[in-house]
């Protein structure tokens, strides 16, 4: 099991079980057992079309599914995007998917609907919170996103998602096309999210970053879980660093 | 032609205008929102006027057993919707909205019907029957289809529309109606008489257009209606509702075209189809705007109510036709100065 195999015994917020994702005929996903604990970094490495991003989707019901999704104590067989918004997760998509012709505070405000929509308040907490963690979006604040650099992209993105207080953010590929300066910074932002009690379910081609923030991994090839693990006992495997982290193995 | 009839014509032209204006702006909100091309618009204006013309008469509006019905129908849909999901908050909210609110508004309307009461009153009473329509029409014939193509979503319109004014012809004959004016009051200004029913079209299409303008720029609810608009996947992510957004701008396209039907009731005889027409001079105006503009729509169909009036004038007979020409020189320029973008798939 994987919950006896992690370090500490914490209560999964995720749970997935034998998920499978086909696009027509072809299996994306065959058969993928993974669990997230509360406040935990887990990530899932792997190369290009191993099915990281078909696994997110999947999770947060932008694609159907075959298996079991269990998030924050609920299970359930058809899930739709806006409700598990609603629950608690958010999905940070490799494309961003911002509102381009809004500004970056309009941005950030509709990172809050589902909150804002539940009745929730707290609205400008949460926007002081995200200007602090972020100082680049307040200076940019009334500037639409669509002319912002791609580092302050990964940004908006980011917080915008951190606007809805979620149990669980998913990000895909949050450091790809980045220079390697703000890759470190968006790592570094990661890690601190940490302290905020957010789990987190990363997905990396960058594994020696993605295996460096993380409390567990998971490498992912061809649709199936090849071997699972703590960070740190993946990141020593001669065999990933071989694969994913560009080492040869000392002979 | 003297500076005294120029000026009347443009008055004319003006007042039509400032309509033409307010359903501009619905159509290229449903179609920035939900990517359907609104041409049951004009029934709503059609109704919104001929519903106000029954109470002014003394008479229960047909529109009322429209609504009952249409509304009994989504309180089907979601109840199986409900039951299938085991979700008892859904199901309470379809009673509340589909089942207990038009249930009193056609208990009022009832009521109020052999009363006579004041104009505003009617007024409120009419759009109160007609507006709901709007999110009824969405839920039964769009949302099941939102991922649709655009010309999927066009054909559907098209049968909405006719299936629609076939109940008009049903519920108020084919006769046209005319309701009493706001006011009375002819306002002299230097050479020319304005009528106090244009000033009133004048300023509640300003007003309406201001309330719009605060709506999407200042509350979540309309930029989250701007957020569908232009990323639906992003929305999505952020829990908004492709289908509460849908119905949302549904809602206030059916608003503004029941609302545009009762300013224009004392001005012109409203018939069963008349609204079509008049829906058609807004999406003349909304195409100006490419779909997608708002202050380009709603100058387009600014002139579009001019070039009608000055039409009429000097040539009544082709001023349909003029009108309705306009759209062939604005579609040429437009295709040549934007570049086409393949609709995803």
């Amino acid at each position: 099991m994987n919950r006896q195999a992690m370090d500490c015994l914490v209560e999964p917020i995720l749970t997935v079980r034998g998920l499978k994702v086909s696009y027509g005929k072809v299996a994306a996903l065959h058969h993928v057992d993974l669990t997230v604990g509360a406040g935990q970094i887990v990530t899932v490495i792997g190369s290009n079309g191993a099915g990281k991003t078909t696994l997110l989707s999947a999770i947060m019901g932008l694609l159907p599914s075959d298996g079991k999704i269990e998030f924050a104590g609920e299970c359930h067989a058809r899930v739709e995007v806006e409700d598990m918004v609603v629950r608690g997760l958010t999905l940070v998509p490799e494309k961003r998917e911002l509102f381009a012709s809004m500004s970056v505070e309009d941005n950030l405000r509709l990172g809050g609907f589902a909150r804002f929509a539940a009745g929730k308040r707290g609205h400008e907490t949460a926007m002081a919170e995200v200007f602090q963690r972020f100082p680049r979006l307040n200076e940019r604040r009334t500037q639409l996103a669509g002319t912002l650099s791609g580092g302050e992209r990964a940004m908006l993105a980011l917080g915008r998602a951190l606007m809805a207080r979620p149990k669980l953010l998913m990000l895909d590929e949050p450091s790809l096309g980045l220079a390697p300066l703000i890759v470190r910074e968006i790592f570094h932002i990661i890690a601190d999210l940490r302290d905020t009690g957010t789990a987190i379910l990363l997905v990396e081609q960058n594994a020696r970053a993605a295996l460096q923030v993380a409390d567990y991994g998971y490498v992912l090839e061809t649709g199936d879980v090849l071997i699972e693990g703590p960070a740190f006992e993946l990141a020593d495997n001669p065999k990933i660093a071989e694969s994913y982290l560009g080492i040869k193995s000392a002979t | 032609m003297d500076l005294q009839i120029a000026l009347l014509l443009a008055q004319d032209g003006l007042t039509n205008g400032a309509i033409y204006v307010l359903l501009a702006l619905a159509l290229v909100l449903v179609f920035a929102v939900t990517r359907v091309i609104f041409i049951p618009q004009g029934e709503f204006v059609a109704f919104g006027a001929l519903t106000l013309a029954a109470f002014d008469n003394g008479k229960l509006p047909g529109t009322v057993w429209l609504l009952l019905g249409g509304a009994a129908l989504v309180l089907l849909v979601e109840a199986v919707a409900a039951r299938r999901e085991r979700n008892n908050q859904r199901l309470a909210r379809a009673l509340l909205f589909y089942g207990l609110l038009p249930a009193v508004v056609a208990g009022a309307a009832w009521w109020a019907a052999a009363l006579k009461l004041a104009l505003p009153v009617q007024i409120a009473l009419s759009l109160a029957i007609v507006v709901p329509m709007g999110p009824i029409l969405y839920r039964l014939a769009f949302q099941p289809l939102a991922e649709a193509s655009v010309l999927v979503l066009l054909i559907v319109s098209v049968a909405v529309h006719l299936a629609l004014a076939g109940l008009g012809l049903f519920f108020f004959g084919a006769e046209g109606s005319r309701t009493p004016a706001f006011s009375e009051a002819m306002l002299k200004f230097g050479e020319i008489n304005v009528s106090g029913q244009s000033l009133w079209v004048y300023g509640s299409s300003a007003v309406l257009i201001l309330a719009l303008y605060v709506f999407f720029s200042r509350s979540l609810y309309g930029k989250a209606l701007v957020a569908t608009a232009v990323n639906r996947t992003g929305a999505r992510l952020m829990g908004i509702r492709t289908s509460m957004a849908g119905g949302l701008a549904f809602t206030l396209a059916a608003a503004i075209g029941a609302f545009s039907g009762i300013l224009i009731a004392p001005i012109t005889t409203i018939f069963y189809d008349t609204g079509f027409i008049i829906g058609l001079k807004g999406f003349v105006g909304a195409i100006v705007g490419g779909l997608a503009s708002y202050p380009v729509a709603a100058g387009g169909a600014l002139l579009v109510g001019l070039i009608e009036s000055y039409a009429s004038f000097w040539a009544s007979a082709f001023k349909e036709v003029i009108v309705f020409t306009l759209i062939i020189p604005v579609l040429l320029w437009r295709s040549l100065t934007t570049h086409h973008i393949e609709e995803d798939e």
